[in-house]
């Protein structure tokens, strides 16, 4: 295996609605910054992925104006995943293992304000028997939240306690939507959106976007002063039909942290993409991480949800720890689809 | 053997507030009051029309003062079109255009009308024909199509960049 690192992060302001910039206006300072922060010229950068969803664009091909954020000539070598730019930091790193790139430049955008996002999830679901439904994507997390608080998994004071914890981290975070101290009791007492969620246990609804640098060995060592090291990254799919799968776990997860070697030593700062707050605590379980790891530091998706970049900039706030010292090892994941359906675990080192 | 299900309806609608952007936006509401907005592009100083907001080639945000353009321009390239479309409400043929409008450094796909068909070439001068201002909107559509001006042919140096 190659060693890649994470050298470089940028991320846009999480906003409940981007008022009147466009996608490519939201990236074109975020990769702007990007690109000072490591004097990068584009012809230095072998490979760009970026990760987006023309759902939430609600046009076809709206991923290649992306490219206009990038300044794609002379023509440059590019791929897209309609996934979370998580996603698309996997396809640059195994770029990187082939040995056909050492310098990868990857983005995430999404604008979802655009549209109606919970219903426009529903589409993420069986077509032909579940989408016709159109249960959206509140409802069907709350069935999840359902089960877990049934079986003793959590209880919706716990949920609340990760919404307040995440909501108070995000007061550091310059670029987080939701912040704030808030008291559990009181958040309790809030109505029910779609029982049993309240408003606090969902993320909100974000428009945004950010971008990372990851490079291999030696151009790593050149363009930061303590790179993050990618030493696990796996990627872990469970079935489209809910009813198959265990909601009261989130197993994909517990596979790709094995894979990924979450467990071999401490882990100091945990980064979750949890969507909803019962989803962070079954990631949080299913990473089997202790009580001094520090988890969402950013606030997390609760506190902003840039969909299509939430989950590349949990890779992103995690590496930044290692960059300033505050954490020698970190775990950061990203999710895709309805209840945790897909997960993808990133552990990075800073020696 | 029962038969097998060959049709399932599952309609899917789902609605927009679309916005163009900032760059765009700008755009649009110059061409309602009949002016074709550009802009310049900070590190080549090319001027993009119409710009989206982002030089394509530098990855760079476009310098915020609009450059206004005139409405005429020459014919880069075109095609004599023989294909019906229900969106074009031109009689058959007419020669779709590239532009490249006076002052733009990018060409603009058009029209060409009030022109005999066989006489379309490349370095012909043409200008816009506008309709009617009561039916001006936020639209590329505002222009109904470019004719030819009669002015001599623009000299094959003053747009083979642009081919």
């Amino acid at each position: 295996m190659r060693e890649v690192a994470v050298v470089a992060f940028a991320q846009s302001k999480s906003m409940r609605r981007e008022p009147d910039r466009n996608e490519v206006e939201i990236l074109i300072p975020v990769i702007r910054e990007l690109r000072e922060k490591t004097g990068l010229g584009i012809e230095e950068i072998d490979f760009i992925c970026s990760g987006s969803s023309d759902y939430l664009a609600g046009q076809s091909f709206a991923f290649v104006s992306g490219l206009d954020a990038v300044g794609a000539w002379p023509p440059v070598s590019e791929s897209h995943v309609e996934m979370d730019g998580a996603w698309a930091l996997y396809e640059a790193w195994v770029k990187i293992q082939m040995g056909y790139a050492d310098v990868a430049m990857v983005y995430g955008f999404g604008k979802p304000s655009m549209g109606d996002l919970p219903e426009t999830l529903a589409l993420q679901l069986d077509p032909y028997v579940v989408t016709p439904l159109w249960p959206d994507a509140i409802s069907i997390a709350a069935l999840q939240a359902r089960l877990c608080i049934e079986k003793g998994v959590t209880s919706e004071r716990q949920m609340a306690e990760v919404a307040a914890r995440d909501r108070k981290n995000a007061l550091a975070n310059p670029y987080a939507q939701v912040k704030g101290e808030f008291e559990v009791a009181k958040l309790l007492a809030e109505p029910y959106l779609a029982n049993p969620l309240r408003k606090h246990d969902c993320s909100p609804i974000s428009d945004g976007a950010s971008a990372i640098i990851i490079a291999s060995e030696k151009r790593a060592k050149q363009l930061a002063k303590r790179p993050a090291w990618i030493r696990g990254f796996t990627h872990i799919c469970e079935p489209q039909d809910l009813g198959v799968r265990d909601l009261t776990r989130s197993r994909s997860t517990e596979i790709a942290a094995e894979k990924a070697g979450v467990k071999k030593d401490k882990i100091d700062v945990a980064e979750i993409y949890g969507p909803f707050t019962h989803q962070e605590i079954l990631v949080e379980k299913a990473l089997g991480i202790g009580g001094k790891t520090q988890v969402n530091p950013s606030g997390g998706a609760l506190a902003g949800n840039p969909m299509m970049a939430a989950g590349l900039t949990r890779i992103g706030e995690a590496a930044r720890r290692i960059w300033d010292g505050g954490a020698d090892r970190a775990v950061a994941h990203a999710t895709s689809g309805p209840c945790l359906q897909q997960n993808l675990i990133c552990v990075l080192e800073g020696n | 053997m029962s038969e097998p299900v060959e049709i399932l309806k599952t309609p899917v609608k789902l609605e927009y507030t679309f916005s163009a952007g900032q760059s765009a936006s700008r755009f649009l509401r110059a061409i309602a009051e009949g002016k074709l907005i550009g802009q310049r592009c900070p590190v080549d100083g090319r001027v993009y029309f119409p710009t989206r907001g982002s030089c394509p080639q530098h990855g760079v945000l476009m310098a915020p003062e609009p450059v206004e353009l005139s409405d005429r321009g020459t014919v880069v390239t075109f095609s004599i079109n023989r294909v019906p479309s229900e969106n074009i409400k031109l009689d058959l043929p007419y020669a779709p255009i590239q532009v490249l409008l006076d002052g733009a450094d990018t060409i603009l796909m058009h029209v060409l009308g009030e022109c005999p068909i066989e006489q379309v070439h490349m370095g012909m001068r043409v200008q816009a024909v506008w309709k009617p201002k009561s039916e001006w909107t936020t639209s590329i559509g505002n222009i109904k199509y470019f004719k030819p001006t009669g002015e001599p042919d623009a000299p094959f140096d003053s747009y083979k960049e642009h081919i």
